[in-house]
């Protein structure tokens, strides 16, 4: 019996015709388990962690509300401070009720009611411009907020401070 | 002339794969993957005439929770750290009148949390946490007890019992202004 058969001079062609079928099958994958960007984040923003936290499920519902100081690219021209970001801008305390009433204004007449406002604030910030938010919330009559944090494991109790 | 085949011509996909990943790469820039998650919250609604009603309510059915502009934590006028605060709120809740110092019942108890202008947004979060888990751990172990189950894993009409048992009541101040921003 003869074993070593006579190869071809070239090397052996491998079959890519199920090639398109991978990439296809990563690319659906991508779509559907992600979301698209909408804003470009002008502040920093690292959320504190926490334990007990609810999924934000309807995405549409759900408007942000950026809060931190502005990134470092930013800083020469905007400075240090902390700053609130409504969709692509820096706005002020002041602006947020008329965010609101668009953010509002956009979804269908059933879902108004169940609007929610995501505050994602870095954790530098202070206590003082997210009261202020608050309030602003208050008065725009959007009761529904979250914080957004990430997911920690239960037990972990806080930091030693 | 020469005669047509009757088998239709190959179509060449040999590009079909370098179009998928140019469609892919352009989906893993332009999306992010991260779920939002975060904790919720009620606000109350706005009133233009803050009420007084403080008073209504008598001083063991309030857990007193202050954190002040250093991130430092009062609780009842006890200085306490922030993993000491799950205890002391379970503590609280499941009083059922034993203390004289502690709520008399569940449903009565009131979690009053009052933060400076310039307290941080993360010990604030680390307060909120720790009050949630221990209403959280509360009704678990209530759950357990009287339907052998876990909280999340009751019907929704043991749920609302639960809930209702152990309302999650946790008011917020206007806060104070001493600390510097």
């Amino acid at each position: 019996m003869k074993f070593n058969k006579k190869r071809a001079a070239g090397s052996a062609k491998i079959n890519t015709a199920s090639l398109p079928d991978i990439v296809f099958m990563l690319l659906f994958f991508f779509m559907v388990a992600t979301t698209m960007r909408e804003v470009t984040i002008k502040v920093k923003n690292s959320t504190p962690s926490a334990s007990e936290v609810e999924k934000l499920t309807k995405k549409n519902l759900v408007s942000y509300i950026y809060v931190g100081a502005p990134v470092s690219a930013l800083q020469d021209e905007f400075g240090t401070a902390t700053r609130l970001q409504l969709n692509d801008a820096f706005k002020s305390k002041d602006d947020v009720r008329a965010f609101v009433e668009t953010e509002r204004n956009k979804l269908y007449e059933d879902d108004k009611a169940k609007m929610i406002v995501s505050i994602k604030a870095d954790r530098d910030v202070k206590m003082g411009i997210i009261t202020d938010v608050k309030q602003e919330l208050r008065k725009a009559n959007a009761l529904k907020l979250t914080y957004s944090t990430r997911k920690k494991a239960a037990d972990d109790k806080g930091d030693l401070n | 002339m020469a005669r047509k085949s009757r088998e239709t011509p190959e179509i060449n996909a040999g590009s079909m794969a370098d179009i998928a990943f140019l469609l892919l790469i352009f989906f893993l820039v332009t999306t992010t993957m991260d779920s939002d998650s975060g904790i919720s919250i009620k606000l109350p609604p706005w009133e233009d005439k803050p009420q007084e009603n403080e008073t209504k309510y008598k001083a063991r059915n309030v857990l007193e929770v202050l954190v002040n502009s250093n991130n430092q934590l009062l609780v009842e006028g006890e200085l306490l750290k922030v993993n000491q605060l799950r205890d002391k709120t379970k503590k609280f809740i499941t009083n059922y009148g034993a203390d004289e110092n502690l709520s008399v019942s569940p449903d009565k108890a009131i979690v009053s949390l009052k933060n400076d202008r310039a307290t941080s947004y993360k010990t604030y979060i680390d307060v909120q946490n720790e009050l949630k888990a221990a209403y959280r751990e509360v009704r678990e172990a209530y759950s357990l007890s009287k339907y052998g189950r876990k909280y999340d894993q009751l019907n929704p009409t043991q749920e609302e019992e639960v809930q209702n048992k152990f309302p999650q009541k946790i008011s917020e101040a206007e806060p104070e202004t001493i600390g510097k921003e």
